[in-house]
């Protein structure tokens, strides 16, 4: 057994003759045996990543070795010790779910019986006993997925690659999908995930890596990264830009970082919660600056990526 | 949870699993096919409008010295039925890739060239299909071969040769088109030319001098050459091999490159 899941070296995949840089300078290490999340907006490498790991894509410069094998030179090793499922792996919409299994698995190269075996289980497992034979056509985009992850457990392997494994699905779909993920982890397996959601992250990995723009710009536990940023952030609106200036100066003291204005609206990450907030109130009050609005919310990925990098998320969708 | 943790690789060698995938792969497609029936159903609709449109209303006006329009007719629109149907490789490809299915096959440990070795497998198994049935039509309008049931037989085996061969080059433009529509459309400018400034629908000397060349070697007048000649009980000359040469020679050249795509697309 390899010591770590995965091991990149400063990992870098440049698409249109090097116009793009989609990765540009990746190293991380990945433990065995539990989850650890790859958290970034769109455009910010992660499927390249995952791409590369799964010997999809070859790496422009830079090397990895996934399970102890490396992407390039032993890539057939890689494959046989993989699952890969999410946004850009997908299911045969014209096979039934039970199709769907039994033609990885036997493209896995495994025993027909153990094949057969196998699907009606994960089917079972996943709680799709019931649409074993409809084609995954008529499957929701929950079941869907559902079957996709199934499609990658079939050869058991011990590292899953999850690329946005819950992206535009419902809430009830999101928290079965992270149900079935704690329960691989819980019986070993490691799994990489991607996810634009600090929420997921929060939930599921144990270590996290964000990646900005293909570099990584911030790494450690999820408590870790909130910590730099305050446990909650208090969001303020007036009724001018003015009075948002005015605000902002001061609540400063109140603020485990500097408030970030937009128009009307102060965002101030605070550790404190709703002391923060009478806090915050009972100054602004003193001072005469009247409050339009407020509301506390737990702190988001763009928060996250407006405090390390200095720009939301969005703008830098690819 | 499935407690089986100990997976029971089946143990063959790398050429047996190169066949196995291969057939997984043509078993999928093939699968496919019966759920959207419709898809199939306009597939051979297409070529029986071909029948009756050169047999009833084009046909008259073609005369052939010496033999009956729809016996010449017959056998060169069998040749242009299976080049049409190789181009459902291309399709079949643009799809998969523009699903992502393609990229889930890449990162299985499965064999690199199945997935197009199966494609052209199971387009082949279509192929013949489509043929039986257009020459069922064929019979029923009034076809009277007399080559022999031998030679027709060899008749449709050089020309589902030549479409399979053809394939490789339709899984190219499958895998190098943008979508799956744009696909479709890549592959008209490429076999217009070649059914239809062909031998298939009307004699070669009827036409402007300066195609006559062109319309005489180019490889789909060759193989309707040898499939008609075959079928009516005439000579064939050297057209039986110089379609079988073009037919080997069209996959050593697009059949790498095909494979080379393939390696490349994502």
């Amino acid at each position: 057994m390899a010591e770590w899941a995965v091991e990149t070296e400063g990992l870098v995949r440049t698409f249109r003759d090097g116009e793009v840089r989609a990765l540009d300078g990746v190293s991380l290490r990945v433990p065995v045996g539990q989850v650890f999340g790859l958290l970034g907006p769109n455009g910010s490498g992660k499927t390249t990543m995952v791409r590369i790991l799964s010997t999809i894509l070859r790496p422009s410069e830079g090397s990895a070795r996934v399970n102890g094998f490396d992407v390039v030179h032993q890539s057939g090793d890689v494959r046989r010790s993989i699952g890969l499922a999410g946004q850009y792996a997908t299911v045969d919409e014209n096979l039934t779910g039970f199709e769907n299994l039994r033609m990885i698995g036997r493209l896995n190269h495994l025993e027909r019986a153990y094949v057969d075996r196998r699907a009606r289980q994960l089917l079972e497992d996943f709680g799709l006993a019931d649409a074993a034979n409809r084609t995954s056509k008529t499957y929701s985009g929950g079941m869907r997925r559902r079957l996709d992850l199934a499609a990658a457990l079939v050869a058991n392997p011990p590292l899953l690659f999850l690329d946005e494994p819950t992206t535009g699905l419902d809430p009830q779909s999101r928290q079965d999908l992270w149900a079935i993920i704690e329960g691989l982890v819980e019986r070993g397996v490691t799994v990489l995930l991607t996810t634009q959601y600090l929420e997921e992250a929060d939930r599921l990995a144990r270590q996290l890596v964000v990646l900005d723009r293909g570099r990584v710009i911030a790494e450690g536990t999820s408590a870790q990264l909130k910590e730099r940023l305050g446990a909650t952030v208090l969001t303020l609106s007036f009724h001018s830009v003015e009075d948002a200036h005015r605000g902002a100066e001061i609540v400063r003291g109140v603020g485990s970082a500097e408030a970030t204005i937009e128009g009307t609206v102060i965002d101030v990450p605070v550790d404190g919660g709703p002391a923060a907030a009478a806090e915050a109130l009972r100054r602004l009050d003193a001072a005469g600056v009247q409050v339009a609005g407020l509301t506390l919310r737990e702190p988001s990925l763009d928060d996250v990526f407006l405090h390390l990098t200095g720009h939301r998320a969005e703008e830098v969708t690819a | 949870m499935s407690e089986e943790t100990l997976v029971p690789h089946a143990q063959r060698t790398s050429l047996a699993w190169a066949i196995s995938d291969i057939l997984t792969i043509a078993r999928r497609n093939l699968l496919a096919l019966f759920r959207i029936p419709t898809a199939v159903v306009f597939s051979i609709l297409q070529p029986i409008m071909f029948v009756l449109l050169f047999r009833f209303v084009f046909g008259g006006a073609i005369p052939i010295p010496g033999i009956s329009y729809v016996n010449y007719l017959i056998p060169g629109i069998l040749v242009q039925t299976t080049i049409f149907g190789a181009v459902g490789t291309t399709i079949g490809l643009a799809e998969d890739l523009q699903k992502g299915l393609i990229e889930r096959f890449r990162a299985l440990p499965m064999s690199r060239m199945a997935v197009l070795a199966g494609r052209t497998v199971s387009d082949l198994a279509r192929n013949v299909v489509v043929l039986l049935i257009i020459t069922g039509v064929g019979f029923l309008v009034g076809f009277r071969p007399s080559g022999g049931v031998p030679a027709y037989v060899a008749a449709s085996l050089i020309m589902l040769l030549f479409a399979y061969c053809l394939s490789w080059g339709f899984a190219y433009v499958g895998l190098a088109a943008p979508n799956s529509e744009t696909a479709q459309a890549m592959t008209f400018p490429l076999i217009f030319p070649l059914t239809f400034a062909s031998g298939i629908f009307v004699p070669v000397y009827r036409m402007p001098s300066w195609l006559q060349g062109f319309a005489t070697y180019q490889p789909v007048s060759q193989v309707t050459f040898a499939v008609r000649n075959l079928m009516l009980g005439s000579p064939v000359g050297s057209t039986v091999w110089t379609s079988l040469a073009w037919s080997v020679g069209a996959i050593l050249v697009l059949a790498p490159l095909a494979v080379m795509r393939f390696r490349r697309a994502a």
